[in-house]
């Protein structure tokens, strides 16, 4: 199968190509749509790919974080700080994975996959979108729910750093070390006098995209990270979800096992 | 559709002309002629297509062959070292880390890539450098085992 493929030196110029062409797709690291051509995908008919300098960049400030949509997960475990993040890029394949794998295609990888958007999900992160209006912003909850409609090419991720201690991630999986999630959890949670202030907690593999779990959020304001603390969040915790079975797991067994790797994130028992 | 693909395999300079979009695994195999290199699931998902491209591992199966002009691409074939097998190879044999042989070019391109990067590795980095590799005969101790004599071998000789 042969496709035409186009390099742009600029973001925009590749963002201009893959609103205009059709049949075209937007090649980052391969893991998604090398796999589609190796399968002969009919409908991609044009690979656009960008060598933009920004495309690939991690800034790091006091409190702010841009990750370009094409930094790889070998990349974020490189920056040192980028320690919390470490756990969640691991999780993702082996090293000739991570070595390709980026940020930004995570963001449209098809259930189960998808661990790291919803590590980005947790953190209240905001979608830099580039396209032929020129740069906009979306929530990535907006973005995620609407992922398969629009050609507009992601360019990077913007996110608050977490307070120290606050972030949390567990992937849970039938082969060890590495397998594909049965599901997996990240979690904010501020702390404000030793009670719970504004928790995110997002799940991936409960749902086709990754989803906050509101509910549980809510139920956690205000409360304690001990049994009795987080019993409220628990009995909410699969509102919400709407998981699929699959190859790994049933969408029953995923609901089942759900609240319990929730209730050993949240007192602190989880494991990456 | 063709386009010219030049890089470097194993030191030496090929060129080569590929369907456009084709992935390096098939270009490898088919233009270049190198098979040493193994298709598995063309998924991203085994690990036996592993290569090094500029010193790190990928899975050529999904990587673009034009995305690798002007850089320098290892597989298998390039390990040895003159006529003697590579430390890797050596250990995998006195290892039995081979069964079928169908994961091996990938296990020790993945094995190479820790190596290279770190040349004394815990049984956990061994652990997690192949992690990406499938083996359905072995069970992966075998494998385990010999890229950390390997490792030892490789440290006494400098030593």
């Amino acid at each position: 199968m042969s496709v035409a493929v186009k390099t742009f030196a600029k973001l925009a110029d590749a963002a201009g190509a893959l609103s205009s062409e059709r049949g075209a797709r937007f090649l980052a690291g391969g893991t998604l749509v090398m796999r589609a051509l190796n399968e002969a995908d009919p409908s991609i008919e044009t690979i656009v790919r960008s060598t933009d300098p920004n495309f690939v960049n991690i800034a790091l400030s006091s409190g702010r974080i841009e990750l370009g949509a094409g930094v790889t997960m070998a990349a974020i475990l490189a920056e040192r700080d980028l320690a919390f993040l470490h756990p969640v890029a691991r999780a993702v394949g082996g090293p000739a994975v991570r070595e390709a794998a980026t940020v930004g295609g995570n963001l449209f990888a098809p259930s189960p996959y998808g661990d790291f958007a919803a590590a980005l999900l947790a953190l209240d992160a905001v979608v830099m979108l580039a396209g032929g209006f020129g740069q906009r912003e979306a929530p990535l909850e907006e973005f995620l729910g609407r992922r398969e409609r629009g050609s507009a090419l992601v360019a990077s991720v913007v996110c608050k750093r977490p307070a120290a201690d606050a972030f949390r991630f567990v992937k849970v999986t039938r082969v060890h070390p590495k397998g594909v999630s049965v599901l997996s959890i990240a979690a904010q949670l501020p702390l404000a006098s030793g009670r719970i202030a504004g928790a995110r907690i997002a799940y991936n593999a409960m749902a086709r995209a990754p989803v906050r779990a509101k509910a549980a959020e809510r139920a956690l304001e205000g409360r304690t990270l001990d049994a009795a603390g987080i019993a409220p969040a628990l009995a909410v915790a699969t509102d919400g979800t709407a998981p699929v079975d699959d190859a790994i797991a049933s969408a029953w067994w995923r609901r089942e096992i759900l609240p319990v790797h929730l209730r050993r994130l949240l007192i602190g028992a989880g494991h990456a | 559709m063709k386009t010219p693909v030049q890089f470097r395999l194993n030191g030496d300079d090929v060129a080569a002309f590929a369907e456009s979009g084709a992935n390096l695994l098939d270009v490898l195999r088919e233009s270049v002629g190198d098979l040493s290199v193994k298709g598995g699931c063309w998924q991203g998902t085994c690990g036996t297509c592993t290569v090094l491209i500029d010193g790190l591992p990928r899975l050529s199966c999904i990587t673009l062959a034009e995305s690798c002009a002007g850089k320098s691409v290892e597989t298998v074939a390039g390990l040895r070292r003159g006529a003697d097998l590579h430390p890797l190879q050596s250990a995998f044999m006195e290892h039995f880390a081979a069964q079928c042989g169908y994961c091996t070019p990938g296990m020790l391109m993945a094995a190479k890539a820790l190596l290279d990067r770190n040349p004394n590795p815990s049984r956990e980095e061994v652990v997690d450098a192949i992690c990406g590799n499938i083996c359905r005969c072995t069970g992966y101790e075998p494998i385990i085992a010999a890229v950390l004599d390997a490792a030892r071998g490789d440290n006494r000789r400098r030593a």
